[in-house]
């Protein structure tokens, strides 16, 4: 009984590591698309900014110099996909397609050139990563039953970048209902010409919006690279981005939901991982592939509203445009 | 100073709160604004009057930054002020209520009014502020509205009150209304007149923009009129009359009186009973529509925009299924249980002029040949089951081109690229081709110039006399009366009364479109 | 997809592709001189990849074959404005399709019987990926972009569950099927050529190029020529229009999503009936993203998208001789390339658009006036 209740906790705290990057990304995808943008470009501005981090942080030595160039990257591309969609008009599905692929392409291409690793990094230093943080007292009350064991399994030994996602949400939360930006932000995703006529720029509202999505995703992608893993891996967010997207829609663009979905689908992941070449009773191996796609499935059919109804901001994905 | 248009007839003496000159603005090739000139007395209700398309909206969306002209010079309250943004314009004073509304359909009241104009980065403390401000401009200006609801919950003439209320928050001395009534009863109308007139005692300056002459005598001290562009009049009220101001509108005398000789109908085409429409969130879109058309009548239906006319069209020409209730087509019935699609009913005999023709009535993009054939294409003449060939779609739509005077005559050229009269043409021309037994005419003239409004009703006319039953909806009363053997009023879903001809009249249909002084149902719904 | 307005036509669909691709090729070249090679060269090696060395056509017009497949299908969505970015997926399960049948009969039909029914049956489980998320935008609202992607997601997962478990060849480690036998594959282009004594270099070129080639003039006739076409257009163009005309809009939807899956599907039998001979994993590697590329360049027309393919073809098998020639630069230069081409012939479409038209109209003025001058 507690050595089962000890896995359970496990597969909490694994939960909370591998919800972290889509926690992050799902925040990000929330910013941009409240604006009206639609952003299928948080897996390419996730792997860049994990390459960067990486490749900063072996040259550097410095893991908090990664963070920066990772985020510097990610914003640049949110930039980028800003030109295309909001200044030019383009067509924001095919923008975030793009730098996505281009990240796939860029990352290896420069990672050789580099590294002659065949696109990974070096693998990372104690101090070239993001470490875990023991909290306070979390060995002396880690024997207490329930609260003791949760503090010292779930919530402690986390790096930093876990907080700050969990973080996230909250300020994410706050930021849309109470303040002045949200208010504008959540205006013009719905109806660009309200904002326009009350002498507020739409486009410098869209592209705030960005950057701030970009920030978030570039700590995304420094989580994967230098804090959860070693060094970065060709491809190693796997659609981590996508799945982010699908938790976003999950939680009808509300911060309290997407983290919940997050975290169940992360969760999956979690068990999915525990579960590799176990045999369960009844069903035999356990079809490991087959809960990897939950999330993949579930999203599918909340999107066809089968469990209620999803409704994304009014505006997405159409460029403004004044003048007739 | 050199003036291109008639001299402006406001005196110098008083105080000028817009002073606008030389304005000119385009659009590719058109040539919205052509060397406008404006001024408006500080303090008055300032019409400017104007066809669709005349330029009066691109003139004040220049006036409020929402465009930005080519060239010429603004003046507020008598100091030169470039407005390239709405900003801008709203620390000029300048406020605007838009014909589309500029509302956040899921904020609520209080949160549309302080967008933009929040005074703070927390909107919690900003709200505190706000709703008192608005509490007391609502009561000095009789503005009533529950600032917690939510936009899209709120009648449009609710939401037309947040606008003017939003502007007022926003320090407006000078308010503009772009075709404020088009939505509104008459009713309505006149309480949002109560409410200018209210905003005139207090020193608001007022552009009232509109297409309705009654209007203009109805309340403005000013008036400035509009054609093609160009500023082309201008003129106190009291000194002017509607003949003088309609004719300076179109240019010349007008008279849309079309030869029409008592209707001499044929047996029932059209016979529709008890139908009901409901609509998703509201009450029902229509409520128990009766009534009979038969072959070589006309009847219009009147009516403020947004009362049912759009479903019951959309309804009769299979767009949309009713919810009870059917109507029969030549006897056979269609009803929910026994629907039937757009295709089936012009088999049957159903051609549709629709209300709008960029959305429905042409595909923009489509060369004219194949727009010709929308809704047709499943005709035998147009090539045999599955396959188009180009040659006879060719042939086809010169020919169409021909007898009624497309132009240019090119089945090649795309849709989009004709002018609103010669593709409401094409429109007409497919319809009328396919010698329907009843005919559904929505909106049949609107964006149309005045000699294809000509034609368009003559051809009309041409089909009663072949025995055609044909129903016209139309938000211009002048056109139902000209055209209608009898008219039908709707208000709310509903028709309210009937009329013929000869007993039709502006006021008497004025009231019925607002739901009051409705007639005897019995004597014109089964006649 | 694009609707730019001040440009001629021929500008337009020539001369704004070729802009694009210089644009990309630009920007990758900087990106290779950054890594401290020559752009130049690098090019060369590419070209002299694609085109010249023996065999190296066949290469180039193998890898067009699947490239013209998967743009196709984009193309016939985009025609419906449906932006159908599961060509991946839906190749996949195509591959599925095909080999199943393969597996099933290929002990028992003749080449003549089972390869069409694998052909169909490739294009048929490719057409149901399609249709699913068409039926689920058409009566259900959701959105197809995002149900696209999540089915390509959910077709990997299937795929990878079935060639690790259930279709796994016995006594095989890697997850794939066993090889079909000889009457399940499609003849390679230089067995046909030899053996009507025609010497052509060894190639993976098969007959599914020429299925590729009818598949677009299938296209053609079907877009421009049909009714289906016609009411796939106008659904596109205006939604309301179709539904005014009397055509079902929710039915245009799922039928144009089926045939755009089929088409996707289709690429299957070019690896999986033409080289592969089995079913292995991530078999699409990517080329269902590239028609989204293809089509953008190609203008969503079959014309279009052959020379797009083409161009594709060529660049993927040049990036394969890059990795042979530079130790530096590896074929995910391609994908660079690639992302480059649809971020600047799709999200950043209207950047050369204006500049362009100004040009022109630029250069036709002066023409007149030396005309007038003249005359």
């Amino acid at each position: 009984m507690v050595d089962l209740w000890l896995q359970f906790l496990l597969t909490l705290d694994a939960t909370c590591r591998v919800a972290t990057p889509l926690i992050l990304c799902a925040m990000a995808g929330i910013f941009s698309e409240k604006s009206g943008v639609i952003d299928i470009s948080l897996e390419g501005k996730m792997l860049m900014s994990a390459f960067a981090a990486a490749t900063v942080a072996s040259l550097t030595s410095s893991a908090l110099a990664g963070l920066i160039v990772a985020i510097g990257i990610s914003v640049l591309l949110g930039l980028l996909h800003g030109l295309a969609s909001v200044t030019l008009r383009g067509n924001q599905v095919i923008s975030g397609l793009a730098i996505n692929i281009l990240a796939s392409g860029l990352t290896v291409t420069v990672g050789i050139a580099i590294f002659q690793q065949g696109g990974q990094t070096p693998t990372l230093e104690r101090d070239e990563r993001f470490r875990p943080v023991e909290l306070p007292l979390a060995e002396q009350i880690g024997n207490f039953p329930v609260v003791g064991t949760i503090y010292k399994e779930v919530i402690s030994g986390h790096n930093i970048l876990v907080w700050t996602a969990f973080a996230t949400v909250i300020v994410t939360a706050i930021v849309l209902t109470k303040t002045r930006f949200g208010l504008r932000l959540r205006a013009v995703g719905e109806k660009p010409e309200a904002l326009d006529s009350a002498g507020v720029s739409v486009a410098k509202t869209r592209y705030f919006a960005l950057i701030i999505a970009g920030v978030l995703c570039g700590i995304a992608g420094a989580y994967l690279s230098t804090a959860h893993g070693s060094g970065f891996v060709r491809e190693m967010t796997a659609g981590k981005g996508y799945i982010a997207l699908a938790a976003m829609i999950f939680g009808k663009w509300q911060p309290r939901g997407a983290l919940l979905a997050c975290l169940l689908f992360g969760f999956l992941e979690a068990v999915a991982s525990r579960l590799q070449g176990v045999q369960l009773p009844l069903i035999g191996a356990a079809p490991v592939d087959l809960i990897l796609a939950l999330p993949y499935l579930l999203t599918v059919i909340l999107l066809a509203g089968f469990v209620g109804k999803a409704m994304p901001p009014r505006a997405i994905g159409e460029p403004y445009i004044k003048e007739r | 100073m050199a003036q291109p248009n008639e001299k402006p007839s406001g005196e110098t003496s008083l105080p000028l709160a817009i002073d606008l000159s030389n304005i000119n603005k385009r659009f590719g090739d058109v040539h919205a604004n052509k060397d406008v000139s404006l001024q408006v007395v500080s303090g008055h209700i300032h019409g400017i009057i104007g066809e669709n398309g005349a330029g009066k909206s691109t003139l004040v969306s220049i006036l409020y930054g929402f465009y930005t002209a080519d060239s010429g010079s603004i003046k507020i309250n008598g100091v030169a002020t470039p407005i390239v943004n709405s900003a801008d314009a709203i620390a000029r004073g300048i406020g605007m209520v838009h014909q589309h509304f500029m509302l956040v359909p899921n904020f609520t009241v209080l949160e549309n009014v302080m967008l933009g104009h929040e005074g703070g980065l927390r909107i919690d403390v900003a709200a505190q502020n706000a709703r008192q401000t608005l509490e007391k401009l609502s009561a000095d200006f009789g503005l009533d509205v529950d600032l917690d609801m939510i936009i899209e919950d709120l009648p449009v003439g609710l939401q037309q009150r947040v606008e003017i209320l939003k502007a007022l928050f926003r320090g407006a001395e000078i308010l503009i209304l772009d075709e404020p009534t088009g939505v509104l009863t008459p009713q309505e109308t006149e309480r949002l007149f109560d409410v200018l007139r209210a905003l005139r005692e207090q020193g608001v300056t007022v552009l009232l923009i509109t297409h309705k002459l009654k209007e203009i005598m109805a309340i403005t001290d000013d008036v400035s009129v509009m054609r093609a562009g160009q500023m082309v009049a201008h003129r106190k009220t009291f000194e002017t009359s509607p003949p003088e101001l309609a004719e300076l509108m179109v240019g010349r005398k007008v008279v849309l009186k079309v030869d029409h000789s008592p209707a001499s109908p044929g047996g029932d085409v059209l016979v529709v009973a008890d139908l009901c429409l409901n609509s998703p969130g509201s009450a029902g879109a229509l409520k128990d529509i009766s009534f009979t058309l038969r072959a070589g009548e006309i009847v219009g239906i009147a009516g403020v925009s947004g009362n049912g006319q759009s479903e019951l069209l959309d309804v009769l020409s299979g767009i949309t299924p009713p919810s009870r209730g059917g109507f029969y087509i030549d006897g056979r019935y269609i009803s929910r249980k026994t629907p039937a699609n757009p295709a089936i009913l012009r088999d049957l005999g159903v051609a549709h002029v629709p209300e709008d023709r960029h959305k429905r009535g042409i595909v923009l993009p489509f060369s004219a040949a194949e727009s010709i054939i929308l809704g047709y294409s499943a005709a035998s003449d147009e090539g045999e089951g599955w396959w188009l060939s180009p040659e006879t779609l060719d042939t086809h739509c010169r020919r169409l081109m021909q007898d009624f005077d497309i132009r240019p005559p090119n089945p090649k050229l795309v849709s989009g690229n004709f002018s609103g009269g010669n593709q409401q043409k094409i429109v007409l021309a497919r319809e009328i081709s396919a010698q329907p037994r009843l005919l559904l005419v929505g909106q049949p003239t609107r964006g149309v110039d005045i000699g294809a409004i000509e034609f368009i009703h003559k051809q009309l006319i041409a089909l009663r006399y072949a025995g055609c039953a044909i129903l016209v909806v139309s938000v211009e009363l002048d056109e139902i009366m000209s055209l209608s053997d009898r008219i039908l009023v709707m208000n709310n879903g509903q028709l309210v009364g009937g009329l013929t001809r000869d007993e039709a009249d502006e006021r008497r249909l004025g009231l019925m479109m607002a739901g009051i002084g409705a007639d005897d149902h019995s004597i014109w719904a089964s006649r | 997809m694009s609707a730019p307005h001040d440009l001629p036509r021929w500008a337009d669909v020539g001369l704004i592709p070729l802009i694009n691709l210089l644009a990309a090729l630009v920007v990758s070249g900087i990106v290779v001189a950054f890594i401290g090679e020559n752009p130049i060269e690098a090019m060369m090696v590419m070209i002299k990849g694609a085109f010249v060395y023996k065999g190296s056509l066949g290469y180039t017009l193998y890898y067009a074959t699947n490239f013209i497949f998967t743009g196709l299908a984009v193309a016939v969505a985009f025609h419906a404005m449906l932006f159908n970015i599961g060509g991946e997926g839906q190749a996949y399960l195509g591959g599925l399709g095909a080999g199943l049948v393969c597996l099933m009969f290929d002990s028992v039909l003749p080449a003549i019987v089972l390869l069409p029914l694998a052909i169909i049956a490739a294009a048929g489980l490719g057409a149901v990926w399609g249709a699913v998320p068409g039926y689920l935008q058409a009566k259900r609202g959701s959105h197809i972009v995002i149900t696209t992607i999540m089915f390509n997601f959910l077709g990997a997962s299937i795929m990878v569950w079935l060639l690790a478990g259930a279709l796994k060849a016995p006594g095989q480690m890697s997850p794939e099927t066993r090889v079909f036998s000889d009457n399940a594959t499609l003849p390679f282009i230089h067995e046909i050529a030899n053996a009507i004594g025609w010497e052509v270099a060894r190639s993976p070129l098969n007959l599914s190029f020429v299925v590729a080639l009818l598949a677009c003039v299938g296209v053609w006739v079907l877009i421009w020529r049909s009714r289906l076409g016609y009411a796939i257009r106008a659904t596109g163009h205006s939604a309301k229009a179709a539904e005014y005309a009397g055509i079902s809009v929710s039915r245009v939807l799922i039928i144009t999503m089926a045939i755009s899956g089929g088409l996707a599907g289709m690429m299957a039998i070019n690896e999986i009936l033409g080289v592969q001979h089995r079913i292995v994993l991530n078999f699409t590697s990517g080329y269902g993203f590239t028609g989204i590329a293809v089509a953008l360049m190609g203008r969503n027309h079959p014309v279009g998208i052959i020379l797009a393919s083409l161009l594709f073809g060529a660049l993927y098998q040049g990036g394969a001789e890059l990795d042979f020639e530079f130790s530096t630069i590896t074929r995910e230069m391609v994908l660079l390339i690639q992302g480059l081409i649809i971020l600047f012939s799709g999200g950043l479409a209207y950047m050369f658009n204006k500049p362009l038209a100004r040009l022109l109209a630029m250069i036709l003025r002066g023409k007149r006036q030396t005309e007038a001058q003249h005359g």
